[in-house]
């Protein structure tokens, strides 16, 4: 019976880069896929490309093409990625472009039409409640997940290197398998299968020991090494998840369950792209050492409406922060922050929300009593929503100032001022979203 | 006893929605999590009270409970003006609740 290996070589943007090399190195990996692309960096590549059209990719891509593409070139592991961001066309060209210099013989391909932003302004927003027309000058981006079509495009192509924009972090996954099994898209219960593998791999360490050790209570070995995360899918999409021997982290039961429930709400409803995956049935089974075997997802039909991210600057926030320790620190900190309100009351009509934490005490769940105990430090801490970048700027100037104006034994002052740039969401009929597999010419190969 | 004790958590977050798992360390203690974890304390332990709407789903084969918290996040972490605008650190918390009862599986 086949089976696929497919392995995670990032979770988020700014992941670790030496796992994923281990992996492309030893993994055997028919596929690696780097998932780099959370609900507002999409945005921000956005603003960078409005500002240089050559930009609004992800910025480490360089750096983790060297990395991995000569491995995966000489073991013939296939890439999946959401590098594209903004801009997946010009990242397509990058990696050719750095496939060349490593003087690799590599077929990429661009995945785009996740870019909705010219159809977007009659749809309701569900944070607003008002079309997306009414943001005005402030819309900056709007971004489908799209579902597998197009990677799965690419790769019946022959592509080496797939580079996409906004697709749901799942299908990154999926479309390798539907690719290589020949899964039908109307077959649920396997989409749904696929579905689980790529949730459970998509946050990569967070399947292998990452984002769970507590010490003493639940001990992770080597985490400091911790490896990144691959599966062994059979063609019924039943899988195997496990890690590299060598590397640090654990897969156990408790591991995969945790990230099985990640963010995912109504386990029988996670709605996706191509299926709405049922996970309420799982069961994870430990088959050998850092080996769970998962089996019992199911899927039903998808909705047909595509969720849309989209994005659009909220004004300025301006932060400061100062530290008070010893005795009646507690008190100092509470009236630096009286005062800062009391400084700043001036500018009412330009602050629309602001916070006053004590770091150490309250500043994760304010609405939580503090009660009596005194920490022997905290850091005060204030941050306000300005309608503008000067009162921005003001906040954490005020914020400095309680050096010499504000309570006894203020210390290690920081301040930042930056743009807001939220993001709202929609749904948007599948129909309406055009996804396109795009080859690109490389110096000694052609797709199509 | 904490909850911790007995269980394990793992928060996550989508726009204004948080997503805190707990899972029984020990099948034996399923039974007591289930009683004891109820959607109306989770909220009342860490939510905003006055925003915040919560369901919890259970998944008996894995010893787990899901909670799913809408409007938990000021916002969401792209516009929350919260250091942990994520609400990452929730779930630590919801491990010190009191549990009353004892682990069955220290016995």
């Amino acid at each position: 019976m086949s089976i696929v290996r497919i392995g995670a070589g990032a979770g988020f943007q700014g992941d670790r880069i030496a796992p994923a090399v281990e992996l492309a190195e030893r993994g055997e990996l028919d596929f690696l896929v780097f998932e780099c692309l959370a609900e507002r960096t999409i945005a921000l590549a956005q603003q960078a490309r409005l500002a240089d059209p050559t930009a609004g990719y992800d910025p480490l891509l360089d750096r983790r093409m060297r990395a991995v593409l000569p491995a995966c070139a000489r073991n013939g592991t296939r890439i999946v990625t959401n590098m594209g961001a903004a801009n997946p066309r010009t990242a397509a060209e990058r990696t050719c472009a750095i496939a060349r210099e490593l003087g690799l013989s590599l077929r990429v391909a661009a995945v785009t039409g996740d870019d909705v932003l010219d159809r977007i302004q009659n749809y309701i927003l569900d944070e607003t409640g008002a079309p997306a027309s009414a943001l005005g000058q402030r819309l900056v981006s709007a971004n489908a997940y799209v579902g597998v079509s197009g990677i799965v495009d690419a790769l019946d192509a022959g592509a080496d290197v797939v580079i996409c924009g906004r697709a749901s972090d799942p299908a990154l996954f999926l479309a390798p398998l539907v690719h290589r099994f020949g899964w039908a898209m109307d077959d649920w219960v396997r989409l749904g299968r696929g579905t689980l593998v790529g949730h459970l791999l998509e946050c990569a360490a967070q399947v292998t020991g990452g984002y769970f050790a507590d010490p003493g209570v639940k001990d992770v070995p080597d985490l400091a090494r911790i490896g990144f995360p691959l599966a062994e899918v059979s063609e019924g999409g039943n899988a195997t998840i496990t890690k590299l021997p060598g590397t640090g982290g654990m897969v156990t039961r408790a591991t995969c369950t945790e990230q099985l429930l990640y963010e995912i709400h109504d386990p029988a409803r996670y709605l996706q792209p191509d299926v709405i995956a049922d996970f309420s049935g799982v069961s994870l089974e430990e088959i050998g050492p850092d080996r769970v075997a998962v089996s019992g997802a199911s899927g039903m039909a998808a909705t047909g409406q595509l969720k849309v991210s989209v994005g659009y600057r909220d004004g300025w926030r301006g932060e400061g922060q100062i530290s008070y320790a010893g005795v009646n620190c507690v008190e100092r900190g509470r009236l630096g922050l009286a005062l800062l309100r009391e400084r700043l009351a001036d500018c009412a009509a330009v602050i629309s929300e602001d916070r006053a934490d004590l770091i150490g005490l309250d500043s994760i769940l304010p609405q939580r009593r503090a009660g009596t105990w005194e920490p022997p430090e905290v850091r005060l801490r204030y941050a306000a929503r300005c309608a503008d970048e000067a009162t921005a700027q003001r906040v954490g100037e005020e914020v400095e100032s309680l050096y010499l104006c504000g309570p006894a034994g203020g210390g290690g002052v920081t301040r930042s001022v930056r743009e807001i740039l939220a993001i709202a969401s929609t749904l948007m009929p599948a129909a309406e979203v055009a996804v396109r597999a795009e080859a690109l010419k490389e110096a000694t190969a052609y797709l199509r | 006893m904490k909850l911790h004790e007995i269980a394990h958590a793992r928060t996550g977050d989508k726009g204004d929605i948080s997503n805190i798992s707990v899972i029984a360390y020990r099948p034996e203690d399923w039974p007591l999590i289930e009683r004891e974890v109820t959607a109306e304390r989770v909220v009342a332990h860490v939510g905003h009270v006055d925003a915040c709407e919560v369901t919890r789903y259970a998944l008996p084969q894995l010893q787990a409970l899901n909670f799913v918290l809408k409007g938990n996040l000021r916002g969401g972490v792209t516009r929350s003006l919260a250091l942990d605008g994520h609400g990452k650190c929730i779930g630590s918390v919801v491990l010190e609740m009191e549990i009353a009862g004892q682990s069955r599986g220290e016995e």
